[in-house]
């Protein structure tokens, strides 16, 4: 259990998956292993819920799944970049660049309040630009760390 | 040029504020200024009424209902998907440009749309929005004109050398004092004082009614609201009838505005038609509709009242509390007071004499409603909005000072219960003060003619007896309200 929204361990880069199910597993399988969330498969249920509601794949190759669930406990952030890319139907393409957010079902408003303030960073292209060239996970973390602090 | 939106999405934690991201920067970017309320998960941050008033146009980048969408009524809207704004929002800021350009003759485009899958209370909490509205707008007039109105009344006592005082300055011949003004005269001056109070009660009315039209219909709503709300004082209508004239003309005037006419009258649509017409239609309904059954109402009621003067007598002060607490300054409150004033005029009483006795009641019930108010706002502040625990401050002067004015905020905005509380009150003093036997000579003045009160210590009782009433009712009623308020709330969150 951490305060921070992202640890190194959350970060996947490089990933080779086949379709965003995959990544989206994957991303959930690292927010299980660092106990943000206490049920992967009950998760990534939601996220696909909501994924199939209106597919989340924003300009700048970007894919955005996330999800409020229960079984998240605390508002977490997973990355993962894709070079092969994978489908989430943004308006140029394949997203290379998936951002996996979770969100608990039931959290005081302060401890959502990080996630707001990481989706308003999400439109800056400078920001994500910063993270797809970071060179390892331990940097990624460190920009989304700064960016929300 | 200023644009205010809103932005929501189905999770409410991502794309509502990136779309509040997006079309802030998007419009720093073409030179505009974007203010944004994100409907989120997190919570809405409501933007100021005044900043929506200042925007010319309105985007709703939303995939869910749009709460309280009637504030921003009658501005040209864009309507966009969440996810539009966030994948292009320099076009979508490009398109709310182009829709405040050709947007004049559609003012009320953007007009609250009723939907099923809001909640039930959607339409009712519509209504409260455009009630507070012209309450907010009110409230300063009736604490400016009625702490005027009590100091000129102190200021009186000093310049007439006693209690007297608070009759005289209302006596005076306001026109010939002006025009022959005595800078060193206090009386002079308490007189300029109460004048002042005065007409800025004689926009009470008129600014409610005017300023709920405004939120019903934007600005073409301005002329009929005010127009109807100077209608209702005209006819002796009171707040009761200033409501119904801010609704009736609000909606008239949205109604006009969806007029589909052709080009050439579309551009004096919003400055001469749609006031011209809806201006005409309220008038009619207050002055020929609506002020025949008023005085219809009230000389019933005063010939009623006179032919029960000979019955119990606190009985009559119980039915003269509660009217002068029914509509605090409408109708009902007029002949009660009238009928007390009028009695006053008969030559020869003696000094405990019934009309004496019925002017007690009549003033005591009539301070009973803004005590109350300011009693229940001062120790349950829990219930009462910012405002109205401001304006409860005032309501002590004014209740003390037997200016009724000081509780219509409170019953304007929430009239029912306010006025079940109100009346229950002003009923108990009113027979209180019968039944002590508590007479007065002066019309009006409140605890600044005191001395003019035979008994004044058992008046005074009287007054903290209704008062408590009053302030225990209305604090019982809101409770019941905002217990039933959370847990409607509570229904919906559970089947959304």
């Amino acid at each position: 259990m951490s305060d921070t929204l992202i640890t190194a361990d959350l970060v996947a880069v490089g990933l080779d998956a086949v379709d965003k199910d995959a990544v989206i597993e994957a991303l959930a399988g690292k927010l299980a292993a660092a106990g943000r969330v206490t049920d992967a498969a009950a998760f990534v249920a939601d996220v696909t819920a909501r994924e199939a509601q209106t597919a989340t794949g924003m300009p700048g190759n970007i894919g955005l799944p996330h999800a409020k669930s229960a079984a998240v406990t605390v508002p977490s952030l997973a990355v993962a970049t894709v070079p092969g890319g994978v489908d989430f139907a943004g308006p140029d393409g394949p997203a290379t660049l998936v951002f996996l957010i979770a969100a608990p079902a039931e959290g005081a408003n302060e401890h959502l309040q990080i996630l707001a303030k990481l989706a308003r960073k999400l439109v800056n292209p400078a920001f994500t630009g910063s993270i797809r060239d970071a060179a390892d996970a331990d940097a990624v973390a460190a920009i989304v760390t700064e960016a929300v602090s | 040029m200023k644009f205010v939106a809103v932005s929501s999405c189905p999770t409410g934690i991502a794309h509502t504020y990136m779309a509040a991201e997006a079309l802030e920067q998007a419009g720093r970017a073409a030179g505009h200024e974007v203010v944004v309320e994100t409907q989120g998960s997190i919570g809405t941050d409501e933007i100021p009424l005044s900043v929506i008033q200042d925007a010319d146009g309105v985007i709703f980048a939303a995939d869910l209902e749009v709460k309280g969408k009637e504030r921003f009524a009658g501005k040209p809207t864009i309507s966009v998907g969440v996810k539009r704004a966030v994948h292009e929002p320099a076009k979508v800021i490009d398109e709310a440009v182009a829709a405040v350009a050709s947007g004049v003759a559609t003012p009320a485009a953007s007009a609250p749309v009723p939907t099923s899958s809001g909640p039930a209370d959607s339409g009712l909490s519509r209504v409260r929005k455009q009630l507070m509205t012209g309450v907010s707008y009110m409230i300063p007039f009736v604490a400016a004109g009625g702490i005027l109105i009590a100091i000129s009344f102190m200021l009186a006592q000093v310049a007439w050398g006693g209690a007297e005082g608070a009759i005289e300055v209302t006596a005076a011949d306001q026109v010939a004092v002006f025009s022959d003004f005595d800078l060193g005269s206090l009386q002079h001056w308490s007189i300029v004082l109460l004048a002042t109070g005065q007409l800025a009660f004689g926009f009470l009315v008129p600014v409610l009614s005017g300023y709920i039209a405004f939120a019903i219909a934007d600005r073409p709503g301005l002329v009929p609201g005010f127009v109807g709300g100077a209608a209702s004082v005209l006819v002796g209508a009171g707040f009761l009838g200033g409501l119904l004239t801010g609704f009736a003309a609000g909606f008239l005037a949205l109604w006009i505005s969806r007029w589909k006419v052709h080009k050439g009258v579309r551009g004096i649509m919003p400055v001469v038609v749609i006031p011209l017409l809806s201006s005409l239609g309220i008038g009619i309904l207050m002055l020929v509709l609506i002020g025949r059954p008023i005085a219809a109402l009230m000389g019933g009621l005063t010939s009623w009242l006179e032919g029960l003067s000979g019955g119990s007598i606190v009985l009559l002060g119980v039915l003269l509390g509660a009217m002068m607490g029914s509509d605090l300054g409408g109708p009902i409150n007029k002949v009660a007071y009238t009928f007390a004033v009028t009695g006053l005029a008969t030559q020869g009483l003696a000094s405990d004499a019934a009309q004496y006795k019925i002017m007690a009641a009549v003033m005591a019930a009539g301070m009973v409603a803004p005590l109350g108010m300011a009693l229940a706002s001062t120790v349950r502040k829990k219930l009462f909005t910012p405002i109205e625990r401001e304006n409860g401050k005032a309501s002590w002067l004014l209740g003390a000072s037997f200016i009724s004015e000081g509780a219509i905020p409170f019953a304007a905005a929430d009239p029912w219960r306010v006025i079940v509380s109100s009346i229950a009150g002003s009923a108990v003093t009113g027979g209180l003060v019968m039944a002590f036997g508590s007479t007065l000579v002066a019309p009006h003045g409140g605890v600044w003619v005191l001395p003019l009160i035979g008994n004044p210590f058992l008046f005074l009782l009287a007054v903290a007896a209704g008062t408590c009433v009053t302030a225990g009712a209305i604090i019982v009623l809101k409770s019941m309200r905002a217990t039933s308020a959370v847990k409607e709330e509570a229904a919906a969150v559970a089947a959304a």
